[in-house]
């Protein structure tokens, strides 16, 4: 708490002293007071307790625009039920400067590429994949990340290259709250390696014939981590690690058949193990994504996704894979849909969103009812649902199903 | 003397001249209502009204440039103000008046650029009782348009044009516009189901001239079936202010500029 209060009095601070004399700043306030709860529907957590999540929290939020500068903190304070003690956070935190061919935005900030729908191809910016599980508003999906993001758009094409000089990892679920897969779950002795270095990515987009076409690069480290054992025949010790990543990729989006259609291409570069004979670490990929979203009536939406991931190594993948150990699929086919319908003049919103891996029958299913009860107060009922094969992606959380509500004052 | 029928035909001349074709009406209809300007801003306040006197806000700023001769294509950016949960929510739409719209949406968020599906311009406008097509046109070639009669709205002279679909796919039967005689400006609209059933009414109920161009500042659009209405407010409208195109860009959809949007 008193770490936000104090960023966002630095960040006031910066403003005026940023702020050249006679251009007049706009500054506004605003925020919101939000009650979150998941309820356990299969069975308790591991620590005992019912509930995936229960919170309450506010957020507040000052934005401030003095010519060609701006301002942005987005600092929440939160009380967990469930015995957490850091959960408040400076969401986000950064300063904007725009000149005519470019822009610059340095602080902690949230930064989303690519096209997919829950389905990450060139996202390669830090999630919080236990907030999407454990039924948390959607923005909660993203972490920001500390950065420095330089936009140019010569005409030609734009141009975005973010640097960050810290690493900054995906959130996933508490072992505390969530029964996950585990292969050697007899070792407690555990520690996490994170990385000295930062990473980078640039995003180069243009119209190309009324499509929107981007290529990404990506040189930094996995997000989620890799776990390595001290020993095989006995282990005591096991160190969580980021491996090493590279990513070359590419996305098209426009109009088809009165539909968008979006297309969306990576190669993950595994630079810590090319050859795939490190079964700790993840083998290079391919990801592909082919989407399309219609309206079929009026305030429909559907949304269809194929999704794949290929292995490139995988025979060294599966020649050192330890007997015992879980074997992945070479290829990982996923289909996902969204229906989106919005009723009492768009003011409630049903949807449904479903994944499911047809290489191993894994499967996420989450519906989700949302009101408007007025302009400043809403609220969700939603679940998410899980399956599959014990260690597959959702599988492994089958013991996790919750009922959700969310519900929000804004101000 | 032999050549009295020239007189006769010079007496017709200013009546065909000023005969009207009920297309044309609508032309300049549209030109006066959707196209004044080379570029456009306005700070739009919708109420949202329900039977029961409920009401709901949606207040955005709408920004409109033109790229050629009226009917022709144009660039939408709107930047929202409220409700509170879609506020510094941007939306883009590149209009092409004979075929589908291309569209965009910045989800705040999740800091999120999306473009989304756009084959019914007839859907609802962020709720309200308008729809896509009322706000920035339907095309004129999807309607036969016949003048029926003049009548007046008000103190003002009016055409009064129906309007056909050509094509069965139309959601709504028919519908009457009636078009100030003096500066085109749709004054009142009814549209009929395809019943034959009148079942929304808009109106123009404060006209005023900004920078020569006369502007509906105040309209209300209302359905006569449900008895939900919503009424718009314009504030500080303006035109011809030199809008670049390059606003219309992702860059600015994620970062909206302060100068196009207070």
């Amino acid at each position: 708490m008193p770490g936000i209060i104090r960023s966002i009095a630095v960040g006031l601070f910066a403003f005026a002293a940023l702020t050249p004399p006679g251009t007049s700043a706009e500054v506004t306030l605003s925020g919101f007071l939000q009650q979150n709860t998941a309820f356990n529907t299969v069975t308790e957590n591991p620590d005992g307790r019912h509930y995936k999540w229960l919170e309450e929290r506010a957020q507040l939020k000052l934005d401030a625009t003095g010519g060609a500068w701006r301002v942005l903190l987005k600092g929440e304070v939160a009380y967990d039920h469930l015995g957490r003690q850091d959960e408040s956070e400076l969401r986000e935190g950064y300063v904007d400067y725009a000149a005519r061919n470019w822009d610059l935005r340095a602080g902690r900030q949230v930064i989303t590429w690519g096209l997919g729908d829950l389905v990450f191809v060139n996202d390669v910016f830090p999630k919080d994949h236990e907030a999407l599980f454990a039924g948390r508003p959607l923005e909660y999906l993203k972490r920001g990340v500390d950065a420095v993001k330089l936009g140019v758009y010569p005409g030609l094409a734009s141009f975005e290259l973010v640097v960050a000089p810290t690493f900054r990892e995906s959130r996933t679920p508490d072992p505390n709250r969530f029964w996950l897969f585990d292969p050697l779950p007899a070792v407690t002795n555990r520690t996490t390696v994170k990385p000295e270095q930062g990473d980078a990515g640039l995003r180069v987009y243009r119209d190309i014939a009324g499509y929107d076409a981007a290529m990404y690069l990506y040189r930094g480290f996995h997000r989620t981590p890799s776990m390595r054992p001290d020993s095989m025949l006995a282990p005591t010790k096991i160190t969580y690690f980021y491996p090493k990543l590279f990513i070359y990729g590419a996305s098209l989006s426009g109009r088809a058949g009165g539909g968008v259609l979006n297309l969306e291409a990576a190669f993950y570069d595994s630079r810590q193990d090319r050859s795939g004979s490190d079964f700790t670490v993840p083998n290079s990929q391919t990801r592909v994504l082919v989407g399309y979203q219609i309206q079929p009536v009026e305030d429909l939406s559907l949304n269809f996704q194929y999704y794949a991931e290929r292995m490139h190594a995988y025979d060294s993948y599966r020649g050192a894979l330890p007997a015992g150990f879980p074997a992945e699929k070479r290829v990982n086919h996923y289909f996902t849909a969204r229906a989106t319908q919005l009723l009492q003049h768009q003011t409630l919103r049903l949807s449904v969103y479903a994944s499911y891996n047809a290489s191993n029958g894994d499967y996420f299913v989450t519906p989700e009812l949302r009101y408007s009860f007025t302009d400043h107060l809403w609220g969700a009922v939603g679940a998410n649902f899980f399956g599959g094969k014990p260690w597959g992606q959702f599988g492994q959380l089958s013991q996790n199903d919750n009922v959700y509500l969310q519900l929000r004052h804004e101000f | 003397m032999k050549r009295w029928w020239i007189w006769i035909v010079a007496g017709l001349l200013p009546l065909q001249a000023l005969a009207l074709s009920g297309e044309e009406a609508m032309k300049k209809s549209q030109a006066a209502f959707l196209y004044p300007g080379k570029d456009f801003k306005a700070r739009v306040v919708m109420k949202l009204i329900n039977k029961d006197g409920q009401e709901r806000l949606r207040e955005l700023t709408m920004l409109r440039k033109n790229a050629g001769e009226p009917g022709g294509d144009q660039k939408y950016f709107m930047y929202f103000f409220q409700p509170a949960d879609v506020k510094d929510m941007t939306f883009m739409i590149h209009k092409y008046p004979a075929r589908d719209d291309d569209r965009w949406l910045f989800v705040p968020a999740i800091n999120m650029v999306k473009r989304i599906a756009a084959q019914d311009k007839r859907s609802s406008f962020v709720g309200s009782d308008f729809t896509y097509e009322d706000v920035s046109g339907r095309d004129i070639e999807d309607d036969n348009h016949i003048i029926e009669r003049e009548e007046k709205v008000g103190n003002r002279d009016c055409y009064v044009v129906k309007s056909t679909p050509k094509g069965t796919d139309a959601d709504f039967g028919h519908k009457v516009t009636w078009v100030d005689k003096a500066n085109f400006l749709p004054l009142k609209e009814e549209q009929y189901d395809k019943r034959g059933n009148r079942y929304k009414l808009f109106t123009a109920d404060e006209v005023t001239d900004i920078k020569a161009f006369p502007t509906a500042i105040k309209r209300t659009m209302k359905n006569l079936q449900t008895g939900h209405r919503t009424e718009v407010a314009y504030i500080k409208t303006d035109y011809d202010l030199g809008i670049e195109d390059s606003l219309f860009s992702e860059r600015y959809l994620r970062q909206p500029p302060r100068k196009w949007i207070d």
